[in-house]
């Protein structure tokens, strides 16, 4: 059976279909993803500026909530935060109140009344981004710092930036993500840009435990065979192995995997001449990849980094745009009513 | 309606509209008397006692009153979620006169003491009957067998799971074989526990999509199989509960062509939804066992349709608003049904998905029959019937909703099927 239409856009568009929150790339078309692009690209060259500030968001507070800890991606949004200077407040919440028994509506109205603009979630529960934007803090822009399996937008969005800027395009592209699809948010935002910006192939190759039931729904072809899945790549990205799926009998050893699915320069001598070599990083370096792929010509992942910032000052600035002119569409329809 | 100024304690003529009586057909109704709590007459005779109230059917259905197989009371224990007082009278709005009570309570029905407080519970507070169903395992814990006889004794009618799963096919054999000794039926939510793990979605595309832990089909299919193998080894009457998958029902046929004691229910939900209605992460569609695919629904419903499946049940999982309100992997499964079912089964007729009597059917005689008990439309039955008008339309709303629980499917939405009337016992249950 083919699913519903599964887009959340009555949550994440304005009436005129601007972005206000950023919780997933369901239902957003190639139109406004690539708006994201162009405008991510507008603020790379702010990062070149030796005075990295823009005022986009003066005035307004940004919350960094993080209920699953993450470096790399706190860091980021905190960056784009604040080169749009805005204000920002970071709150790791697994030292914070939901340990003292709140819960998690509670510790967001509470925020809220602080006079909070934009709420930057990571949790370990797919859809609780969507859940804070439906049901509990509406009136806050939510962007989606990635929500267990489900989303990581914005990391999906700086990929596809890194690829644009490489490839020059997307049609025509083949495109391969290799390793844990089953509990990666990152491959299913890709998988879904990938489609909606027109690539001609995605191929997900792992082991089947490591695969989702029904993946090729998501519009995704399958191979279990890395040698024939890396011919004619164009991009080839590589998943994070965590360590614990040893454990519940998904693999049975780091050994194995990275014989079979690893990024050795063997392997990557299968796809086509140019093609690059991605990861959303932390690298697991000899897991699921060569050091020597990983540092190598072929290499974009410090390029991802760099993006990174741009694609995150580029999605808040247009989530609070769409949040603010909301607002004021509010306002002039309750004064209507009063007058 | 006109006419509806009885004295609940004496007498009352039910005229006009339609009937389905005992043979499981819809018929004209040739009238009604119910007197002293039994249907003291049927037919032409009726009309002419001189009964001290009269109620105008017309245009209305009127049905022996629903039996539902699985609702969960909340009591004792869980008084937030709802009370015998508040869910007997949303089963009473929703048309049942008679609902099992499931052993999920706390402490659970474990034993004749707390059997025998939910009987003087519904005896006091409760506007419909209540059968307990008492838990198979001690504590439901799936390790030690619960006192079987003891609540057989205290007036439980079957004994079952729960939601719970049992921890190993060697205690689900005694279990089976100990219930057996006393003609206890068994009833078993079908559930592989280490297959279903930490799942709480259909393994399926949505799931898949939007990155939810699935319950693969097989922890449904494999759990049913052990079952039937072991209720034919044992000879225990098996009821399965609460089915989801297609194969789940092929397998049950098979088994009942074998000459297997077994009948088995599916909720109203699984005849409704598909795991689409979680697309938006809306947690009032986290039920256990999840909502499957669209040709699940379609094998089930013709399970309903064919016999093969006895019941539909209302699986009624009140709960606090609380229970809800959070990301939907930490959200508590159950919908808060009770009050829903007959307007959600009126849809499927509506869609001809399902026709009028086997709707009534599969909420009148299958579950009786399950329980061996013949609730009929019948002179010297007890009048435990209701009276709906599938014409007529509700919303369901925070002040139509009777039960404690508010997480209904529809909320908010109008649908059809009013009910007019409930009479248990010839008392007014609703109205």
């Amino acid at each position: 059976m083919t699913a519903n239409d599964p887009s959340p856009n009555h949550l994440q568009l304005t009436r005129d279909g601007q972005l206000r929150h950023f919780l997933t790339l369901d239902g957003l078309g190639r139109e406004l993803l690539t708006d994201i692009l162009d405008t991510a690209d507008s603020f790379i060259e702010v990062g070149e500026r030796s005075i990295k500030k823009v005022p986009l968001l003066r005035g307004r507070t940004v919350v960094n909530l993080f209920f699953e800890s993450s470096t790399r991606t706190r860091s980021t949004f905190e960056l784009a935060a604040k080169r749009l200077s805005a204000d920002v407040l970071n709150l790791d919440i697994n030292t914070s109140a939901t340990s003292k028994g709140e819960s998690l509506s509670d510790t967001l109205l509470n925020l809220e009344a602080m006079a909070s603009d934009m709420f930057v979630v990571r949790h370990s529960q797919s859809g609780a981004p969507h859940f804070i934007a439906e049901s509990v803090t509406p009136g806050v822009a939510i962007i989606n710092a990635g929500d267990g399996r489900h989303a990581h937008p914005t990391q999906a969005m700086l990929d596809m930036l890194t690829i644009r800027q490489h490839k020059g395009r997307f049609e025509g592209l083949k495109v391969a993500i290799v390793g844990d699809v089953l509990h990666s948010r990152v491959a299913r935002s890709q998988i879904r840009a990938l489609n909606e910006l027109g690539a001609e192939e995605v191929r997900v190759i792992g082991p089947g435990t490591l695969l989702p039931r029904d993946v090729e729904g998501l519009g995704c072809t399958v191979e279990y065979d890395m040698a024939r899945g890396m011919k004619d790549l164009d991009v080839v990205i590589m998943l994070r192995l965590q360590k614990e799926r040893m454990e519940g009998a998904l693999l049975p050893s780091e050994r194995e995997f990275y014989r079979l699915y690893g990024l050795s320069q063997d392997k990557l001598a299968l796809a086509r001449p140019d093609c690059i070599v991605m990861h959303p990083g932390p690298i697991n370096r000899g897991v699921e990849i060569e050091s020597a792929v990983a540092d190598g010509p072929q290499s974009v992942i410090l390029n991802q980094v760099t993006n990174g910032i741009a694609i995150r000052m580029a999605v808040m600035s247009m989530a609070m745009g769409g949040q603010m002119a909301e607002r004021q569409q509010r306002q002039i329809d309750s004064e209507g009513i009063r007058a | 309606m006109s006419g509806s100024q009885h004295d609940n304690s004496n007498s009352l003529v039910i005229t006009g509209g339609t009937w389905f009586d005992g043979s499981g057909r819809l018929t004209d109704n040739p009238g009604l008397l119910v007197r002293d709590g039994k249907i003291a007459a049927v037919g032409p005779d009726a009309q002419e006692t001189g009964a001290a109230g009269s109620f105008d059917a017309s245009g209305c259905v009127i049905s022996p009153g629903f039996v539902d197989l699985c609702c969960n009371l909340r009591e004792p224990g869980n008084g937030q979620k709802g009370n015998i007082a508040s869910e007997t009278r949303a089963a009473a709005h929703g048309g049942f006169t008679t609902v099992c009570a499931s052993p999920e309570t706390s402490p659970v029905n474990d034993s004749s003491a707390v059997t025998h407080l939910i009987r003087e519970g519904a005896a006091t507070r409760g506007v419909v009957n209540v059968l307990p169903i008492g838990a198979i395992t001690r504590g439901l814990e799936g390790d030690l067998l619960s006192d079987m006889a003891g609540l057989k004794n205290a007036g439980c009618v079957a004994v079952g799971n729960g939601s719970r799963g049992v921890r190993n096919a060697r205690i689900l054999r005694r279990c089976m074989a100990y219930a057996q000794t006393f003609g206890l039926t068994v009833m078993f939510s079908p559930e592989n526990q280490a297959l279903a793990a930490d799942g709480y979605a259909h393994d399926g595309q949505v799931a898949t999509r939007l990155g939810l832990l699935g319950i693969p089909e097989v922890a449904e299919t494999a759990a049913v199989m052990e079952m039937l193998l072991l209720a034919e080894e044992t000879g225990v009457r098996l009821h399965l509960s609460q089915l989801s998958c297609g194969r789940s029902v092929e397998m049950l046929a098979d088994a009942r062509n074998r000459g297997i004691q077994v009948t088995a229910d599916v909720a109203m939900h699984q005849l409704v939804y598909t795991e689409d209605a979680l697309a938006g992460f809306d947690s009032r569609f986290h039920v256990r066992p999840p909502l499957r695919s669209e040709a699940d629904r379609q094998a089930l419903l013709a399970g309903v349709r064919e016999g093969v499946i006895d019941a539909i049940v209302s699986q009624h999982q009140p709960h606090d608003s609380a229970a809800k309100q959070a990301p939907l992997p930490a959200t508590e499964p159950g919908l808060s049904s009770i009050e829903s079912v007959l307007s959600l089964g009126l849809g499927l007729v509506a869609a001809g998905e399902l026709e009028m009597a086997g709707l009534l059917s599969a909420l009148t005689l299958g579950p009786s029959r399950v329980l061996g008990r013949a609730w009929a439309l019948a002179e010297g039955a007890a009048a435990d019937l209701c009276i709906f008008d599938p014409k007529g339309h509700w919303l369901p709303s925070a002040s139509t909703l009777v039960s404690a629980g508010h997480h209904t499917p529809q909320f908010g939405h109008e649908l059809p099927g009013l009910m007019k009337l409930t009479l248990v016992g010839g008392r007014t249950a609703w109205q």
